[in-house]
């Protein structure tokens, strides 16, 4: 019973990244149709920024808590100029952004091992987060995970109200709805696109700075868990943020029970087959943004 | 196949997340009629052509001739003859007049002959194109048609593809005066014995036009006769009232985008 | 001059100039290694032959073209290895893991010859069907298709590589020697593969051209366009893609199964997600709804990667990257598309500024 507790909240924290990943995607496919494959590469731009500043900020704790603001702004400006430099121009075609953002991705990906150099680097995390806390009999849990998760729901509640409460938000979500109804109620579509993608690209550099206290950094870290991110919404439907959070946790936890009870390579299959019949169900998602269209 | 069947509606609803787009329509348009649906902007007029289309879910009953048409695909609905056009011309912009008028021709074709190609025009489609006064655009693409030879191809998709069930949403909004009057009697030569229906704003065309007539307003059948007599219906006249202080002119809003 | 302006005499000419470049110019031109190359490349034509139906034709983009490509040449393989074994014995690989006492009950079948071909062709086709059915029926929007299909990539290699012991994992399927009876060390019998691919590459041109001047291809790009639109005339856009789908999923097979005798090896870095989508802009940079452009482009930037990856590792990605960005981005018609401008500047066609969409649609329509 422990184990499989302990193996769920890994899955938890899993979903948690990816919940992070997620929601910028779910955000930019949501409101622009634009598929961007250069996230993972925000991702990593985050990773990397935490090991930057770990080679000035030596203090661990100090310098991981200045990362995620600066990884935030790092990754968000990156999103911008991508989407003021390429992607405003493909709006009409989706899924030839989604070509276009994987040649960026590339090229992202061969900068860093210019700057940084192939192999994979590591940070230090503060000693408190290498600890576990024991939960119960002999259930511990990696602090460094409780901590992922507990950030992430601060970025969620916080992402939640911002969208709710303040008049960015209400933009945001009134082009979502309807793009051509917003512009002529003088809400400029154009810069509101514009900050979606920066708070969008800005979580995936924090989730950047999460995945340090998983794993190693590497060029590539963004490719594979970006795909993932993308089943992610692509189950929770486009248009409503909570589609993607249930499906992140659940994507989350079923990856790594299946794991638990097989392997890891057949697990992947299982959970590609489990969401292509979760398809069936409901082929635009779990939630999804009703709207009259013939295309 | 021209034996003409009527189109009975019962209780037709659609809801749209809590709105009530249609409201419980009874409908029955006989053989052979050419009935025109009008109605303010947002009354449901194209969400029931949706909904006898199959392209919105609805509850109620939909029958054309014998068979039952809700909860059925939307293909297999266009396969029991039922057509329609809509309210923004949609063709294959990037295939030539020709390719449009042989796509609509050809849902019953054997793989065999799908995958071979054309060779002479088929008979209905070198007719077709006779009738809609495009044989000589034939090879040009659809997307370089003016607005109004756009309608008039979408029309003639509907006679190649046999449908016994015409449904045209708007299919004069935007066009000059001439070219109402030509669609209008295209649309007579069209009707034969057809079962026609017309959701139209422009009341000249109604009145040359219809034979019989309905009015929807949010959502529900509010009027329903010959022209003079839905016209001389005060419930009629009070919908529009508002801004038509002409009676003879209930709908003013004309075209829309 | 009628000739040139005639439709079919002019396929028939493409096609014999075609034949001469592929049978006679490049066996007399090229060294033994580099159309051994050749051979290579001509494969991933084959994938970006089916690439362009499906995609260019039929608006799907297809992510996963590796997996079809691993089915086949995994299929392939798995018979080749058997017969070099000899009969009864297990593959090199399988003893040197030593955790097998015998051969795993699915690698049996693929000893025989028959099947291992039709395997090659049919399992691709199969996997294909399934998603496609099960995707274009509930009608799933074109992005997560791509996604979909971009995901089955992952999860396969991941599948191959933890299943080592039976897969060869990481490594693959390698050192494979012989091909039903003939040596593959002996410069006579690598020709000889050549000369299948390049044969496979021209008939399977031959095909794809007449399903894209079909009625069907004319449906085809119909469904691209307006898939709604298409069903309201009667048809279910689900089978039109699903046809497309499986033929470039066949494709992909064949050109997998081939490409297995042509280089000798076969493993999850060639049909992962990379892999994948690097079959695909091939095919955007040639011009992804013409019939040749893929293939030229295939060549091309195969040829290219060669050139370039192993001098300049770096240079080459920049230059990938760069490549699917400009080209995508703007000039969706591919090179194809550049042929067709100057064609028609020539043809002193009215200036009317052409949009790049249309330049696709002049494609179609020609
Ligand atoms: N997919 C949808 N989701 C939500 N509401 C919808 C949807 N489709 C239509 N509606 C709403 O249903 C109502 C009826 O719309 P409909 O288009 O049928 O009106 P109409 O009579 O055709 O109007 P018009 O004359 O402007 O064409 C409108 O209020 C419209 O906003
Ligand atoms: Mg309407």
């Amino acid at each position: 019973m422990t184990v499989i507790l302990g193996q769920l909240f890994t899955g938890v924290s899993i979903g948690a990244v990816l919940l992070l990943i997620a929601l910028g995607l779910a955000l930019t496919f949501g409101q622009m149709n634009v598929i961007n494959m250069a996230h993972g590469e925000f991702i990593m731009a985050g990773a990397y920024t935490t090991y930057v500043l770990q080679q000035t900020i030596t203090d661990a704790g100090l310098s991981l808590l200045v990362a995620l603001p600066i990884a935030f702004a790092v990754a968000g400006a990156m999103g911008v100029l991508l989407e003021w430099a390429l992607i405003r121009r493909l709006y009409t075609r989706p899924l030839d952004t989604l070509l276009v953002t994987w040649g960026v991705s590339l090229m992202l990906q061969q900068l860093a091992r210019d700057v940084f150099g192939a192999p994979n680097v590591q940070t230090k995390a503060p000693d408190i987060l290498t600890e576990s806390t024991s939960l119960g009999a002999d259930l511990s849990i990696a602090n460094s995970r409780l901590f992922i998760l507990g950030l992430v729901v601060l970025a969620v509640a916080a992402l939640t109200a911002a969208l709710k409460f303040t008049p960015l938000g209400r933009r945001i979500r009134a082009v979502v709805q309807n793009r051509d109804l917003a512009a002529v109620s003088g809400i400029p579509t154009a810069r509101v696109d514009r900050l979606t993608f920066f708070i969008g690209s800005g979580l995936a550099g924090v989730a950047g700075v999460a995945l340090t206290l998983l794993g190693p950094i590497g060029p590539t870290m963004g490719t594979n868990i970006i795909i993932d991110a993308f089943l992610v919404v692509v189950v929770g439907g486009i248009g409503q943020l909570k589609g993607s959070v249930i499906v992140a946790f659940v994507l989350g936890m079923l990856q790594a029970m299946v794991e638990y009870l097989t392997t890891l390579s057949v697990a992947k299959v299982i959970v590609f087959i489990a969401i292509v019949a979760f398809l069936q169900w409901r082929p635009q998602g779990l939630f999804t943004l009703r709207t009259r269209s013939l295309a | 196949m021209s034996d003409a069947a009527g189109l009975c509606i019962r209780g037709l609803r659609v809801v749209f997340d809590g709105f009530v787009a249609v409201d419980g329509v009874d409908l029955d348009v006989a053989p052979g009629d050419i009935r025109f649906l009008i109605g303010p902007n947002g009354a449901g007029k194209t969400t029931l052509v949706d909904a006898v289309t199959g392209l919105v879910k609805a509850s109620g009953s939909a029958r054309f001739g014998e068979q039952e048409l809700l909860g059925r695909d939307v293909h297999r609905i266009a396969r029991l003859g039922v057509g329609r056009t809509f309210q923004t011309a949609a063709l294959f912009e990037e295939l030539t007049v020709l390719q449009n008028l042989d796509i609509a021709a050809g849902a019953g074709r054997s793989p065999w002959t799908m995958l071979r190609r054309r060779g002479a025009v088929p008979d209905d489609v070198a007719y077709a194109l006779e009738t809609i006064g495009l044989t000589e655009r034939r090879d040009v693409l659809a997307g370089t048609l003016a607005h109004g030879q756009k309608q008039w191809l979408e029309i003639g998709m509907l006679l190649v593809q046999n449908a016994r069930l015409l449904l045209l949403d708007e299919p004069v909004a935007g066009m000059s005066h001439e070219e109402r009057e030509a669609t209008g009697e295209l649309l007579g030569r069209v009707a034969g014995d057809r079962t026609v229906v017309v959701i139209e704003h422009d009341m000249d065309f109604l009145r040359r036009f219809a034979d019989t007539v309905t009015v929807l307003h949010a959502g529900k059948v509010l009027s329903e006769g010959t022209v003079a007599q839905v016209q001389a219906d005060p419930k009629v006249q009070e919908v529009y009232l508002g801004h038509a202080t002409d009676q003879d002119e209930p709908v003013s809003q004309g075209a829309e985008a | 001059m009628s000739a040139l302006t005639n439709p079919r005499a002019r396929a028939w000419l493409g096609f014999a100039l075609g034949a001469v470049v592929l049978f006679a110019a490049a066996p007399a031109l090229l060294t033994d290694f580099r159309l051994s190359l050749l051979a290579k490349y001509l494969c991933f034509a084959i994938v970006a032959v089916g690439i362009g139906l499906a995609w260019g034709r039929g608006g799907l983009l297809t992510l996963g073209q590796g997996v079809f490509f691993g089915l086949g040449g995994y299929a392939m393989a798995m018979h080749l290895k058997l017969a070099d074994a000899g009969e009864g014995n297990m593959p090199d690989f399988m003893e040197l893991y030593g955790q097998l006492d015998e051969l795993p009950s699915w690698w049996a079948p693929f000893a025989n010859p028959v099947f291992a071909l039709a395997a090659t062709v049919l399992l691709p086709m199969l996997v294909a069907f399934g998603l496609g059915s099960l995707v274009f029926r509930r009608r799933v929007r074109g992005a997560y298709f791509a996604i979909l299909s971009q995901a089955l990539a992952a999860a396969m290699v991941i599948l191959l590589i933890g299943q080592q012991g039976t897969t060869g994992g990481t490594n693959g399927l390698t050192d494979i020697e012989g091909f039903f009876g003939y040596d593959l060390d002996d410069p006579v019998n690598q020709r000889m593969v050549y000369f299948i691919i390049a044969g496979v590459l021209l008939a399977l041109l031959a095909l794809t051209r007449q399903l894209m001047n079909s009625r069907y291809g004319e449906l085809l790009v119909a469904v691209r366009d307006s898939e709604n639109r298409v069903r309201f005339l009667g048809y279910n856009p689900a089978n039109v893609k699903l046809v497309a789908y499986v033929v470039a999923a066949g494709m992909a097979g064949l050109a997998g199964a081939l490409f297995v005798p042509a280089v000798g090896i076969i493993s999850p870095a060639l049909i992962g997600i990379v892999p994948s989508i690097e079959f695909v802009i091939g095919v955007a940079v040639g011009g992804r709804a013409a019939l040749l452009g893929p293939v030229l482009g295939a060549v091309a930037v195969a040829w290219a990667k060669t050139a370039l990856s192993e001098r300049f590792p770096g240079t080459w990605t920049y230059l990938q990257g760069a490549m699917f960005v400009l080209v995508v981005a703007f000039l969706p018609g591919g090179l194809a598309s550049l042929w067709g401008m100057v064609k028609r500047r020539r043809e002193a066609a009215p200036p009317a500024p052409e949009s790049t969409e249309r330049v696709l649609v002049k494609e179609v329509a020609a």
